[in-house]
């Protein structure tokens, strides 16, 4: 059995510069990759992931740092000799050869005896329910199946690192949830060391051990997809991750291990920042935490859409806009527009992001 | 200065990891000592000795060219001959471009076929063919018309004849121009109450602007850099290239011939730098982006017989010129006895075959080398980066506007001496006249620029990506290049295979200057007989010239088309 590599990225930088343009895709980046991992680098658009990506995989040149693939700093070396595999967007399938051939390919490379590569391919294609597509050309098959030769190809290289680049972002939405839990299921059973490009949330949550939110070529937050959404660091992250309310609030501590926090004029107990002055804090609220069975608030209703599994809401309440969702409406008292509401926010679910 | 800084840093980098892949390193020093030492040197050895007058450094040379009358006046008929003759293929050009654009013509297939004669005879049969029609001899002029002293050599002649073998290059860029206009740009300019000629006018004609200039300067090169046309019907009408060729070969006066080169370059080089930098970024005809449907051709019968009548007659009319050359192969003497024979032949097989074989052999040889050359340049330009590579791309695009009498005259100074490596005794390269060598060098050069630029053009609309999956699963650049990228640009690269064979059996300007006695090829052959008045024996060389090109573009079509049935789509699905 191969081992799996830990990735390791130090103080990595790149700058791109192209006449009297400076561009910084990647800003000092430290970040590490336990063996087995499944990590998902995600951000907006030109946020550096992408960057990142290809630097691990040695398309891009750091400005400066190291990155360690193993233990051996793989920096300055081409792809062609780094133990990784790559999933890209566009599959970048090999047009003039047939699925056999694509996947065949780096161990073809590799010279490795004809018997030992038809019995992989062979293997690989089972796994991968793709037997009967042996001698089909790409452009003969749908996308979904293109991007799961592409993976076969890249699985069977059994390398160290698997990265994907956006590799489900051409996909129909339905088929793209197909192919996420596949995904997720194939690194379970093989358990190799994943970097997974996506600026799909959902994406990201749903496959990843790890999540790193990246902007303007910085990390912004590292943690596992329940830190990530229930514990934001910044505003961003929170607003970036899911919905989100933030709202001004005040924090007063009590005695040590416990804290309340000061909404709209009502206390709730908090356990979070505990260290002892009052200050005025953000709160981050999902609007999915807030119940409607107590009325600690009022409010207006400004919005109210009906979207089959729950039921949407922005309500005003003292001048500030709060979304709000409610689940399952089925049976229950909806309100119109223009009317009151009362609700209330779940202590549990209130979480404070440090400003300082 | 940071910037510098991180930029230099940068270039390190690149440099670090190219050498970490030697096959890579020793292709890209390579690539760059070819386009140096074949394109460069020549150039730098015209413009040295075209400052050297008896041993010393000064103006003398060009002092001759802009004051002695003889010169002045074939620089001034050069530039005439450019302008009078652009002018004319345009006008003709468009026309063609036009009418099959907008209107329900029937031959179109026929107007692309007389597109391609030029590529596939030699640049003077239509020189040829207007002697035989329009000489002393001439079917038309003597034999219809009974004329006896009309002279087609001169100016006239030269324009005619320079007008019919450029024109189909302005039609084509002109047709595809037009081809990309939407139709719904013009639909809009009728639909906002515009007639068909405000239309014209307003919408049509301003879009094409850009194209027209690009294709008035594009036969302007190409007129001016024409060697065979002048040679064979310029008679007192004396162009630079041919007063290049005479001083420097005739007359070995080095010192003027250089000096003329230079002029001649730079009148190139510069319509080329407006044609590519100045020209093409202006063009519209990309911001309209996709072409939604087809447009309403006019289909009015007032208008179009009289045209397709006009058409079709300048068509056959042209196609006549290149078909009277394998007649007049088979006729005793033209003219005089028009009794049919297979002497001319006879005379070749027994005596001439050389050249025919010599031609062919170098061509193929040329041919192969050319067409991975071409990919392979291509795919350093497009897909790496390194040191040097916007010295490749710049020094092979221009290569394109020198003109071929230039680069002959450049081989003819530089290498009749040894090169070494500096700095020690070793031989980089031995003296190259009269060897096959610097023929196959020649047919190269000369048709490299175009093969790059399909190369580079096909590679273009290739997603990187595909080649990066190769990359990553462990292939080194040279395994990337032969197992995924040649196959996917395999259309550019046969093309250019083609194109490179035809072009080095016709190719006229350069080789003239580097034939020898052992080397005697097909097109000097032509001349020669041409020059001795055996018009007969150099039109049975035309057509087994015109038949080898034929079979050789016929054989590789089809094994093109065996090979392209697997797949058409090049990974973009």
């Amino acid at each position: 059995m191969k081992e799996f590599k830990k990735v390791e990225i130090k103080n990595l930088t790149k700058i791109f510069i192209s006449g009297k343009n400076k561009v910084k895709a990647v800003d000092n980046l430290n970040l590490t990759i336990e063996p087995g991992e499944f990590v998902c680098l995600l951000g907006p658009s030109g946020c550096g992931k992408t960057t990142m990506l290809r630097m691990l995989a040695g398309f891009e040149v750091p400005t400066t740092g190291n990155i360690f693939i193993g233990n051996k700093d793989v920096a300055n070396l081409t792809p062609d000799k780094r133990d990784t595999a790559m999933v890209f967007q566009n599959y970048a399938l090999f047009p003039h050869m047939n699925v056999f051939d694509n996947i065949a390919y780096g161990l073809k490379v590799q010279k490795r005896p004809k018997a030992e590569i038809n019995e992989r391919v062979e293997k690989i294609l089972k796994l991968m329910k793709m037997d009967d597509f042996a001698t089909r050309v790409p452009s003969q098959m749908s996308g979904g199946q293109q991007q799961r030769v592409s993976l076969a190809r890249a699985l069977i290289m059994n390398s160290g690192v698997l990265l994907f680049d956006e590799p489900l972002s051409n996909l129909d939405a339905k088929l793209r949830l197909h192919m996420r839990d596949e995904i997720r299921k194939l690194q379970k059973e093989v358990g190799i060391t994943s970097i997974y490009v996506t600026h799909d949330q959902a994406e990201a949550m749903s496959l990843s051990d790890k999540v790193v939110i990246m902007k303007d070529g910085k990390i912004m937050q590292v943690g596992s997809p329940i830190e990530i959404y229930q514990r934001p660091n910044s505003e961003f992250v929170a607003k970036f991750i899911g919905r989100a309310n933030i709202l001004k609030a005040k924090l007063i501590p009590e005695d040590g291990n416990s804290a309340t926090i000061n909404i709209f004029g009502h206390e709730y107990p908090s356990k979070e920042d505990l260290n002892g002055k009052s200050k005025e804090v953000d709160i981050v609220v999902r609007p999915e935490t807030i119940k409607f069975d107590k009325k600690t608030h009022e409010g207006t209703v400004l919005k109210s859409v009906f979207m089959g599994e729950n039921h949407e809401y922005e309500i005003e309440v003292n001048g500030q806009i709060i979304e709000a969702v409610l689940s399952n409406p089925h049976g229950k008292d909806i309100k119109s527009v223009g009317e009151r509401i009362g609700f209330t926010f779940d202590h549990e679910a209130l979480h404070i992001i440090d400003n300082n | 200065m940071n910037d510098i800084r991180l930029k230099i840093d940068q270039e390190l980098k690149h440099i670090k990891k190219i050498t970490n892949d030697p096959t890579l390193l020793i292709t890209v020093l390579f690539s760059i000592f070819v386009v140096s030492f074949f394109v460069l040197v020549p150039l730098s050895n015209i413009l040295k000795e075209s400052f050297t007058s008896q041993g010393d450094i000064n103006l003398d040379n060009y002092r001759a060219a802009f004051t002695r009358s003889g010169n002045v006046v074939v620089i001034f008929n050069t530039i005439k001959l450019g302008l009078v003759t652009a002018t004319l293929a345009l006008i003709i050009g468009f026309f063609f471009a036009y009418t099959t654009s907008y209107m329900t013509i029937k031959g179109k297939r026929l107007f692309d076929f007389i597109a391609m004669l030029p590529i596939i005879s030699p640049p003077f049969v239509v020189a040829l063919s207007a002697i035989l029609l329009f000489g002393r001899q001439g079917l038309i002029t003597r034999g219809l018309l009974g004329i006896r002293d009309y002279e087609i050599y001169g100016f006239h002649g030269l324009v005619l004849v320079q007008v019919l073998s450029f024109f189909p290059i302005a039609y084509l860029m002109l047709v595809g121009l037009l081809q990309k206009i939407d139709p719904s740009v013009e639909e809009a300019s009728r639909d906002l109450g515009a007639n068909r000629l405000k239309v014209f006018t307003s919408v049509t004609f301003p879009l094409v602007v850009p194209g027209i200039g690009n294709a008035f300067l594009l036969v302007f090169i190409q007129s001016i850099a024409d060697f065979a046309n002048p040679v064979v019907i310029g008679g007192n009408f004396t162009t630079i290239a041919v007063k290049i060729y005479q001083e420097g070969i005739g007359n070995f006066q080095l010192g003027i011939a250089t000096a003329l080169a230079m002029i001649l370059l730079s009148l190139s080089i510069s319509m080329f730098v407006i044609q590519r930098f100045y020209i093409n970024k202006k063009s519209y005809i990309t911001v309209t982006g996709k072409i939604s449907r087809k447009r309403e051709l006019i289909s009015d019968r007032i208008v179009t017989v009289p045209v397709t009548v006009l058409l079709v007659t300048m068509t056959l009319f042209v196609i006549g010129m290149y078909i009277l050359i394998p007649v007049n192969s088979f006729v005793k003497l033209w003219g005089i006895n028009y009794t049919p024979t297979l002497d001319h032949y006879k005379y070749i097989f027994k005596f001439g075959m050389d050249p025919v074989l010599q031609t062919t052999i170098l061509s193929v040889i040329a041919t192969f080398i050319t067409g991975f050359f071409s990919m392979i340049i291509a795919f350093l330009i497009v897909r790496k980066r390194f040191i040097g590579k916007t010295f490749i791309e710049f020094t092979t695009v221009m290569a394109m506007a020198i003109p071929g009498t230039i680069i002959g005259l450049g081989y003819v100074i530089s290498y009749n001496k040894t090169y070494y490596i500096p700095f020690t005794n070793i031989t980089l390269i031995p003296p190259l006249t009269g060897t096959a060598l610097i023929i196959i060098v020649a047919f190269i050069i000369r048709s490299l620029p175009v093969g790059v630029r399909s190369g580079m053009s096909s590679l273009q609309q290739i997603d990187p990506s595909i080649e990066e999956a190769a990359s990553i699963l462990g292939a080194s650049s040279q395994k990337i290049f032969f197992s995924v990228t040649l196959p996917m640009i395999k259309e550019a690269f046969f093309s250019g295979l083609i194109y490179s064979f035809a072009r080095s059996m016709t190719l006229v300007s350069t080789i003239i200057f580097l034939i020898s006695a052992k080397w005697k090829l097909l097109t000097p052959a032509v001349m020669e007989n041409i020059d001795t008045g055996r018009i007969g024996i150099a039109s049975a060389y035309c057509t087994m010239l015109i038949i080898i090109v034929s079979i050789v573009m016929v054989f590789m079509k089809i094994v093109t088309s065996k090979l392209g049935i697997q797949n058409e789509n090049s990974g973009d699905v």
